[in-house]
């Protein structure tokens, strides 16, 4: 017993000791260094999904560090924090990074972008939220830190919409439409508009909400697929519920060309579902595999050589080549801002105007060594998305194929919604403050 | 040595009853109280305020809540989680109602609320006990945060589904919202567990506490006794509860800031559950060592490898994370079943007769 007490006393006199000098030790931006963190998540449910996006963009950001020394010269320090997709996790994260200077914070998960978007302008931290967070913050005036190109998840449900209306969606007159979705804010948010949608042009909706507890577990979903048989499922999901989504239509029965998810499903979701995967779409923007100068740079320099924890099968998949997309944005920002102060080190406010002036055309694509890797498209100081086009590609059984062209999506729909949302979250959050940064594009 | 009660008498059946009976007692808390007070709000960087301290205070006063509903009447309940949804969702609709009143005064209030749903699921326990009680607050936890995330009314339509903070001021200083300091919002809610603490302790010593206690160790034998059950009990789902939903309501509203429906589940349940049990059923001081080691502890675990110059990766460390604090748990229950609180309890006994243990 007296050992314990004893053990107990040091266990705790060291805690607290380590909890008051812990920031003081953690490895702070230094002045020639721009520190990047990296909220991932290779732990917990949704690690499938995480797990390559993290490697994606930890490997692209080292190999610019190993192959240019950084960018415009200065290196990245480089940061991964774990939050497990937790939000009270990413807050934490979030906080013990603060001090550190960061540039740019990339929460991937909607909850937490939710939660850090008022401290964004207060803390001068810009948000890049790739293709998820609040559909709402692509209004530039209304959110100045926040950004998520290059479409939103309205977007997306008007080009799913579209595609499976044959090009235009009133030809989904009289269909049924079911929507399996993640149902927390992320699976939420385009509910409004579908069912808007629904009334407009007269076809009719059936809601599948997957509750994020029980998303490893869809047999009731399913069973009320069979009863409605929609002639289209849409699905909004991420981590372990797009795996067992695709296995329980497989179960069900459902025609897999019928099934069309949003952006993110991976490889290793159908992998696992087996031949009955084959002809499943999902929206996509992006180029996948590693036939790219750059992708094939960080083979060389980064997983080669042992600085990367992506595994080999993984290196080049769909996800990871998102966490790529994702970095290419992160370091054209700073670029940007880069040129745009002057500075060689930069800081949240230079790389949020980096942001502001992101202009990928082709040709920047091809400099960046990922010639026809994507669309290109342009971030305003109005429009922080782009509401870029995207393509739908398809499971052949082994990997995927692009069988459109890309979608544009519908214009008059989406940005009305946006509008309206970015104003109500204005009032809703009494004192949101105005817009007072400076824009510098030209346009 | 540390602890020599010579020369201290008590003459008076207040004195013999004080809270802290021993002067060392009240001394080393004076001493916790002004470095809690003073010292870590001057000398403490954000991180230690706003990931380390506003939580584990948050955490401490749900597990004080649950303490009282689980350690000293014996009811086990599953739904804290969902009660502490409650407080929070009831403040946010308040506040959104009527910004303009002080969002203290609302964050109290919504533990009204959290106790009024409290008193409604506790009815059942007076016909069921034990694990039994445990799946009939399980219900409230599903029911209610199914509520929280289908109810468009409770987030107030907005697309996003969450819950959000706007900036609430007190004496002109703002406590909410990204501009609140970090010290401000610790100092509230510091303000707020040290008082709603004090008023527990209060409780369970006194007459109310007893018939809790009662109650836990046999129902039928204190209604004999001419204890009425009923009250007995929904009195104490009543206090729990409203514990439970200020700590919901200031989790969102002096911490998170934003928060989904997925921040009060059947997890939290659970987190705060092990809490009190680590901790120890039936103390106060349990609360909050319950709390320091399921919260805390993973926090420093996680800043350890770092410290000593190793370079682990953000997962493994996160996976090293687990199993040490498993390991710890486990540790701590095999060597003293009864909880943390009890082996400071035993400790201290043995610190009083030093060094002359008989």
């Amino acid at each position: 017993m007296k050992n314990t007490k004893h053990a107990l006393k040091v266990l705790s006199g060291a805690a607290l000791a380590l909890v008051l000098v812990a920031p003081a030790f953690a490895p702070a931006a230094t002045d020639d260094s721009i520190y990047v963190p990296l909220f991932t998540y290779r732990t917990g449910p949704f690690a499938g999904s995480g797990t390559p996006i993290a490697d994606g963009m930890h490997d692209y950001l080292t190999m610019l560090n190993e192959r240019d020394g950084g960018i415009g010269g200065v290196k990245l320090s480089i940061d991964e924090c774990e939050t497990g997709y937790d939000t009270k996790k990413g807050l934490e994260c979030y906080d013990s990074v603060k001090p550190k200077g960061p540039v740019i914070v990339n929460p991937w998960s909607t909850g937490i972008t939710l939660s850090l978007i008022p401290k964004a302008s207060v803390d001068k931290i810009p948000i890049l939220s790739m293709a998820y967070g609040l559909s709402a913050s692509a209004k530039g005036d209304i959110f100045p830190w926040i950004f998520n190109p290059p479409a939103t998840y309205w977007d997306g449900l008007s080009e799913i919409l579209k595609y499976v209306g044959d090009g235009s969606i009133d030809k989904l007159k009289g269909k049924t439409i079911g929507y399996l979705y993640f149902d927390a804010g992320f699976g939420k948010e385009p509910i409004p508009m579908f069912q808007d949608l629904a009334k407009d042009f007269g076809f009719a909706l059936k809601l599948y909400p997957v509750a994020p507890a029980s998303m490893q577990d869809q047999s009731a979903q399913w069973l009320d697929v069979r009863r409605d048989k929609p002639d289209f499922v849409v699905m909004y999901g991420w981590g372990a519920m797009n795996a067992t989504a695709v296995k329980e239509a497989i179960k069900a029965g459902y025609p897999m060309d019928k099934f069309v998810s949003i952006w993110w499903p991976g490889e290793a979701d159908l992998l696992s579902a087996g031949e009955g995967a084959k002809g499943f779409k999902t929206l996509n923007w992006h180029g996948v595999g590693a036939d790219y100068p750059a992708l094939q740079d960080i083979k060389k320099r980064v997983v080669d050589a042992g600085k990367s924890l992506a595994a080999k099968d993984e290196f080049g998949n769909l996800l990871y080549d998102r966490g790529v997309y994702n970095s290419v944005l992160i370091a054209e920002a700073i670029a940007n801002a880069q040129k745009l102060t002057g500075k060689k080190v930069v800081a949240g406010e230079d790389v949020r105007r980096g942001l502001e002036a992101i202009d990928l055309d082709a040709a920047r694509f091809k400099a960046l060594g990922l010639e026809g890797f994507a669309a290109p498209f342009k971030v305003t100081c109005a429009d922080h998305n782009s509401h870029s086009a995207t393509f739908i590609q398809q499971w052949d059984g082994a990997k995927w194929v692009k069988i459109t062209d890309p979608i544009a999506p519908e214009s008059d729909k989406v940005q009305p919604l946006i509008d309206q949302a970015a104003k109500a979250y204005a009032e809703k959050n009494a004192g949101w403050p105005a817009r007072t940064e400076a824009c510098d594009s030209k346009s | 040595m540390f602890y020599r009660e010579v020369g201290q008498f008590k003459t008076s059946y207040a004195a013999d009853m004080a809270v802290f009976p021993i002067r060392q007692d009240r001394i080393g808390f004076g001493l916790i109280l002004v470095v809690a007070f003073v010292a870590i709000p001057l000398a403490g960087n954000q991180f230690l305020l706003d990931s380390v301290m506003i939580p584990f205070l948050i955490f401490s006063l749900a597990a004080i809540g649950l303490n009282i509903l689980t350690g000293y009447t014996g009811l086990l309940s599953l739904g804290s989680a969902a009660f502490m949804g409650v407080g929070a969702y009831a403040c946010y609709k308040l506040s959104t109602f009527f910004p303009q009143v002080n969002i203290l005064v609302w964050i109290l209030a919504s533990g009204l609320v959290s106790s009024a749903v409290g008193v409604f699921f506790g009815l059942p326990s007076l016909r069921i006990k034990g694990f039994y009680l445990a799946v009939a607050t399980l219900a409230a936890q599903f029911f209610l945060q199914w509520c929280f995330a289908r109810v468009s009314w409770l987030y107030n339509d907005n697309t996003s589904g969450a819950i959000e903070v706007g900036t609430q001021t007190l004496f002109g200083v703002p406590v909410t919202g990204p501009n609140a300091m970090a010290s401000t919002r610790y100092l509230v809610v510091l303000t707020v567990v040290v008082a709603m603490a004090w008023i527990a302790s209060n409780i369970v010593r006194g007459r109310i506490g007893r018939i809790w206690m009662a109650v836990r160790d046999m129902d039928i034998a204190a209604e004999l006794m001419g204890i009425r059950l009923l009250r007995a009990k929904l009195l104490a789902f009543a206090v729990s509860s409203f514990y439970v939903g200020v700590a919901g309501a200031m989790m969102v509203f002096l911490w998170l800031g934003a928060a989904e429906p997925e921040a009060f589940n059947i997890n939290l349940s659970f987190l705060l559950l092990f809490m009190v049990i680590i901790g120890g059923l039936g103390s106060i001081l349990g609360a909050f060592l319950g709390a320091a080691l399921i919260h805390v502890l993973p926090i420093v675990l996680r800043a350890l490898p770092a410290l000593i110059g190793l370079n682990l990766g953000s997962a493994a460390v996160e996976q090293l994370t687990f199993m040490v604090t498993g390991a710890l748990i486990l540790f701590f229950l095999v060597v003293e079943p009864n909880g943390l609180a009890r082996l400071w309890r035993i400790g201290k006994q043995k610190l009083r007769v030093w060094p002359f243990p008989y």
